[in-house]
């Protein structure tokens, strides 16, 4: 028998944790429900809406128009909130310090944390996309070159928010504080970016949400779902896919340098003591 | 490579500790060794330090002042294989809701397989983990159905899976019953006896502390007070045994330190006596006499 290298033998653990914690997850009712409810919302939707033709995008419907940007918002929903809420809850419980009384606890956690997510966001595609097709008829106007491009681009998009929800629920500690820290701001962010196409887009937003992956990732999706004449819609008129993917790598960049370091300073400062005085607090509160 | 260490070297070696926070002291300068063997309560009233000196010496808090050995190596280096060679029971509460008994008992003491040798297999089997803290029968179960004194007994095992050199215990049977902490003491017992662990426990439970500890430290406004076995420190601190007797009619009560030569003595030279008794200062009076001395202010050294 082989013996892995301790640092192999803990990504390894890494990955099976991960797992077990989307297995669980799949068998939580509560978690399910709430993908099930928004996803059939959203179909329900767009069913009412799809004979609705949108002028000047070169023929494509609502439903067409708006599927890319529906997808950008999963993702970033699922890779900044879904992260954010599981690190302060497991800095909160206790599962952090947990697996740091173990040896080479803390890398087992990120590498866990990071695969549970990532697969926690598999649900609300198979959700939308598995029906699309029966309801609203193909989405994707390249065929399978498209649909190769279209998880190049989630993937992409993962990347350069993962990282995003980590630093977030790392600093903001408690799940109350992701809340306010991280999600009414990516709340707000979406309300402005465009999900349902860019002309929903307001004057006076449009070079804020420039700066952000969430406009960027719908906007590769759309270059890469949308007929010919639909980038008539979109801010300057024209697809810029190559500054799609610079934007959503340099989010990547530095994400992928600041979420380890954030986290590593996290996961030192767990102590039972501070355990603790939470279980003390939360028997007070009662 | 760390540096293993000797058979002889103590297992805990601190000294001058000291640790603020803010410009409140907590650790006011602790001496303290553990040897190999050796089982060892620290014991104190709330906000004593005792919480704050174990997470130093797990490397899991930052001291201000001082040196401290562990297992031979500085904590605040410690790395991985040093982790591996440390149990550390913790009092959780909610932690891992969604998982099953076994699985997550599995997954963590999985951790340890690198750091195995052959004297030392890592981990322990999970099954004989589970069997030995009584929870083979809910090994299937969420740990959220979990009650509070058998998510004890998961805490135990989870620091007992590595085969620690070292068992660390901050409050450990806070919340089970009489019964799991009989069993608890028989299993610290144990693993002391099979695998030469080595055990610091911090307790408020003081029957706790003289059923377990070989030696039991007593903290108290940032020093420790009171060193020795449960016995010693008891007299120590709250003083000599009362001998109480009756002759002549009349009560009597004398107060030694040696009730053994005394009562010897006693019977030797009174043909009369009846209900004769011997009370022992008990580790319960040391301690409220030190928490008492503590809240009135007044110096808390003791002479040993």
């Amino acid at each position: 028998m082989s013996t892995p290298t301790p640092r192999a033998h803990a990504v390894r653990l890494g990955l099976r944790r991960g797992l077990a914690d989307f297995r669980n997850m799949l068998r939580a009712p509560d978690d399910m429900a709430w993908n099930v409810v928004i996803g059939v919302a959203l179909l329900v939707y767009l069913v009412t809406q799809r004979h609705v033709e949108v002028p000047g995008a070169g023929g494509a419907t609502l439903p067409d128009l708006a599927m890319p940007g529906i997808l950008a918002a999963v993702v970033v929903f699922g890779m900044v909130m879904g992260p954010a809420f599981a690190l302060s809850a497991d800095v909160e419980d206790g599962t952090l310090l947990r697996l740091r009384t173990t040896p080479r606890g803390t890398t087992t956690y990120t590498v866990g944390v990071v695969l549970a997510q990532v697969l926690g966001a598999l649900p609300m595609f198979v959700i939308l996309l598995a029906p699309w097709a029966l309801l609203l008829g193909d989405p994707m106007h390249r065929g399978v070159a498209g649909w190769a491009a279209l998880v190049g681009w989630i993937v992409l998009g993962t990347l350069a928010t993962l990282p995003i929800g980590i630093v977030g629920g790392a600093l903001a500690g408690r799940t109350t504080r992701v809340l306010l820290l991280v999600m009414a701001p990516v709340v707000a962010l979406s309300a402005v970016s465009g999900v349902f196409g860019p002309q929903t887009i307001p004057g006076w937003a449009s070079g804020v949400v420039q700066v952000f992956p969430l406009y960027w990732l719908a906007h590769g999706l759309r270059s890469t779902t949308l007929p010919p004449g639909a980038e008539g819609l979109e801010v300057g008129g024209a697809w810029h896919p190559e500054i799609a993917v610079l934007v959503l790598l340099a989010w990547a960049v530095v994400g992928l340098v600041a979420a380890p370091a954030v986290l590593r300073r996290t996961a030192a400062r767990q102590t039972a003591g501070a355990l603790a005085d939470r279980l003390h607090a939360f028997l007070q509160r009662g | 490579m760390y540096y293993m260490g000797h058979r002889a070297d103590p297992a805990i070696a601190v000294t001058g500790l000291r640790k603020a926070y803010g410009d409140r002291t907590v650790l006011d300068g602790i001496d303290l060794e553990v040897a190999q063997g050796e089982v060892v309560a620290l014991l104190g009233p709330n906000g004593a330090g005792k919480t704050t000196t174990v997470e130093i010496v797990e490397g899991f808090r930052r001291r201000d002042a001082g040196d401290v050995r562990v297992l031979g190596v500085d904590p605040e280096h410690g790395d991985d294989a040093w982790r591996a060679r440390i149990g550390v029971v913790l009092q959780s509460w909610r932690d891992h809701r969604r998982w099953r008994v076994g699985e997550l008992l599995g997954q963590l003491a999985d951790a340890y397989r690198p750091y195995g040798t052959p004297d030392r297999p890592r981990p322990r089997p999970v099954d004989e983990l589970l069997a030995r803290v009584g929870l083979t029968d809910v090994a299937d179960q969420r740990m959220a159905t979990l009650s509070g004194g058998q998510r004890r007994r998961f805490d135990v095992a989870v620091g007992l899976a590595g085969r620690p050199d070292l068992l660390i215990l901050d409050e450990p049977t806070a919340g089970l019953d009489p019964a799991a902490r009989r069993e608890f003491h028989e299993l610290v017992h144990e693993v002391v006896d099979l695998d030469g662990t080595v055990v610091l426990l911090t307790t408020h439970d003081l029957a706790e502390a003289e059923n377990v500890a070989d030696r039991i430290l007593l903290l108290a406004g940032g020093r420790i007070v009171a060193d020795g076995s449960p016995a010693a420190v008891a007299r120590d601190v709250a003083g000599p045994s009362e001998v109480r007797w009756a002759s002549g009619g009349q009560r009597h009560v004398h107060s030694t330190h040696d009730p053994v030569a005394f009562t010897r003595e006693l019977l030797a030279t009174t043909p009369d006596v009846a209900d004769l008794e011997v009370a022992h200062a008990s580790l319960e009076d040391a301690y409220l006499e030190i928490v008492r001395r503590h809240e009135a202010g007044q110096p808390l050294e003791v002479t040993r």
